[in-house]
């Protein structure tokens, strides 16, 4: 096989990986965008703040330490003690969960019916606040994340692609890890929307609020539900995202990256948000690998948009959207 | 003439009515400078088929939406089942055991017509999403169980063909009928019907008003009813609400509103001053 071929090949296999996190953090906003119409600008700082928090915990961190330290004239330096990977996760889980309630009950209850607009701008401020409350919290330092995921090269990718073909593939091991843990989100998500009882009021909510308020489902319920698991999806990106590069600002923008997915898949659309995710990770890779050098590089920064803005003109439902045809 | 409250009723074809379910006392709804509903107090009562009449804008639909918690009245207190219901949302009006229909259909559309009858079992599916996710047995379990009971339902008012479809896609008659079956899947202890004839030909009119006996005679689920046809309205209720300009003009068995003058002047446009 020519090494181009081969090269290509290892790239798609990155992009295909990076993919499946996008599709993860893309469901987040499907969902609640489904269920409330509310596009959630704050979901890439959900995934900041939740590594942080993360972090924070695992660390023994004060939270408003030096807040407090100010205020009250104090010292105060960490717990002094530092919190196992798994128990910090199920902590930093139960602040999300939190976060959903707070944003429910102080924020969305009040614009119930309002202009998407007006909700978009909600969720603007709340990504700002969040971000603030972040940096309040543990401080604004990068955070270098390890709560055990492997890492480096995977040898047994490496040695038997090396075999076959005489190449072999570089492929981390914390991306494969990645990999499977989103794949199993989904897959867990999409059973969970499908064929519980949970899930089947959530497609109600989604489908036609008046009905389902007629069947005994209420509503912020179900919104503080979607808002959690959004959290959760943010959770597990901000770790895999942190893990790789570190726990800093930019961790926000990439989450960012599922706004192109959504364009691509349609906002409302579960199989689209997998799909979209896909293609943009394989679309990035692949565009960088071959035109990036000739372009200058970092084409990764603006590919998926210019890509999501080129499939806007020709299907501006997205992949799995039904066609909108105004009716005259 | 309004019967009293306290006096035990028999229907025309001979049947006591039982104690009273439900009882709205004295109720006004305004939107704004609008009263669509002025002071209005009536009962249903336990195993009845109670219609709401009333020329378009009457209020019929408001009071159908005060019953149900989707608009809450300015003034006026709404018993039920004995007890004064404080201020309620929808969803908790829902859990009670008030089920409704919409006017103008309201389904999901998206969803399968099992799917859309199954959200009315929602009522009766307590596991929590947390033991759901450590008890997947159970859940099954309960699942199963309800699935059982709307396949029921599917089957008395014959929409087994359609099962899988998608809401969306079916007729306007049909989509009457699924959102009587999610209704029903709730096993409502009071069952509100928004003009669930509104549109329907002869033959879809003749098969609803049976389902409607059908739910009212097997199951003695009580029903509200609001409806146009008049025929339809004397062949089916116990007792009748006549509402004109939001406020109550008669109130009585079929008969006695139809010889009622207001009724008659109302129905028939004359002026109003
Ligand atoms: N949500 C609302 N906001 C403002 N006004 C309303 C609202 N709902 C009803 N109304 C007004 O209340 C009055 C009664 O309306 P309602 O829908 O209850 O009448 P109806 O008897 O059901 O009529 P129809 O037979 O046409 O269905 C009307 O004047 C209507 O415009
Ligand atoms: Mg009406």
């Amino acid at each position: 096989m020519p090494d181009q071929l081969l090269f290509a090949i290892e790239v798609t296999l990155n992009g295909l990986m990076a993919g499946v996190l996008y599709a993860l953090v893309a469901l987040g906003f499907v969902l609640i965008f489904k269920a409330s119409g509310i596009f959630n600008y704050a979901q890439g700082v959900m995934a900041l703040f939740a590594a942080l928090t993360l972090v924070g915990i695992m660390e023994g961190q004060v939270p408003f330490e030096h807040l407090i330290n100010v205020v009250f004239g104090t010292n105060i330096h960490g717990f002094g003690w530092e919190v196992p990977a798994l128990l910090a996760i199920l902590l930093t889980m139960v602040v999300m969960i939190a976060f959903a309630w707070a944003v429910n009950w102080i924020v969305l209850r009040h614009l119930v019916n309002q202009e998407p607009i007006i909700l978009f701008m909600a969720t603007i401020g709340l990504a700002y606040f969040l971000e603030g409350l972040g940096d309040m919290m543990w401080g604004s330092d990068i955070k270098t994340l390890d709560v055990g995921l492997p890492e480096g090269i995977n040898i047994w990718v490496d040695e038997t692609t090396f075999e076959l073909f005489g190449y072999g593939f570089f492929i981390d091991n914390l991306d494969i890890a990645a990999t499977l843990i989103a794949a199993v989100l989904v897959t867990v998500l999409v059973a969970f929307s499908q064929y519980t009882k949970h899930g089947r009021a959530l497609r109600a909510v989604a489908d036609d609020h008046q009905a389902a308020l007629s069947v005994g489902i209420s509503l912020n319920f179900i919104w503080v539900l979607v808002w959690s698991i959004a959290g959760f999806v943010a959770l597990v990106a901000g770790i895999m995202w942190g893990a790789k590069s570190g726990v800093q600002f930019s961790l926000s923008l990439i989450a960012l990256k599922a706004l192109p997915v959504l364009m691509l898949g349609g906002f409302t659309s579960i199989p689209g948000a997998i799909v979209g995710g896909l293609i943009i990770g394989v679309g990035e890779k692949l565009f960088e690998f071959l035109l990036g050098p000739a372009l200058g590089g970092a084409t990764e920064n603006w590919f998926a948009y210019v890509l999501a803005l080129i499939f806007l003109v020709f299907r501006p439902q997205g992949l799995f959207g039904e066609k909108i045809i105004e009716r005259v | 003439m309004v019967k009293d409250a306290a006096d035990p009723i028999v229907t025309a074809d001979g049947r006591t009515i039982g104690d009273v379910l439900m009882d709205m006392r004295g109720i006004t709804l305004r939107f704004g400078g609008v009263e669509a509903i002025k002071d209005i107090s009536f009962d249903i009562r336990e195993g009845e088929i109670r219609a709401i009449i009333g020329p378009n804008g009457a209020g019929k639909s408001s009071m159908l939406n005060v019953i149900s918690g989707f608009y809450v009245p300015q003034e006026g207190e709404v018993w039920f089942r004995g007890e004064k219901r404080p201020p309620m949302k929808p969803y908790q009006v829902a859990r009670q055991g008030i089920a409704r229909t919409f006017q103008n259909i309201a389904l999901f559309g998206g969803m399968s017509v099992l799917d859309n009858v199954m959200t009315g079992r929602l009522t009766h599916m307590d596991s929590s999403l947390l033991s759901q996710a450590i008890w997947w047995g159970r859940a099954q379990k309960e699942e199963v169980e309800n699935r059982a009971k709307v396949e029921r339902i599917i089957d008395f008012l014959e929409i087994q063909h359609i099962r899988k479809t998608p809401v969306a896609r079916l007729p306007y008659g049909l989509k009457k009928r699924v959102e009587l079956a999610r209704a029903l899947a709730a096993e409502p202890k009071l069952l509100l019907l928004d003009e669930p004839m509104a549109g329907m030909n002869v033959e879809e009119k003749e098969d609803m008003s049976r389902f409607i006996l059908d739910v009212n005679d097997e199951f003695g689920t009580t029903i509200a009813l609001i409806e146009h046809d008049m025929g339809v309205v004397m062949d089916l209720s116990d007792r009748v609400v006549v509402m004109d300009y939001g406020r109550k003009i008669g109130d009585g068995t079929p008969d006695e509103v139809r010889g009622n003058q207001e009724v008659i002047d109302a129905y028939l446009g004359v002026a109003h001053d």
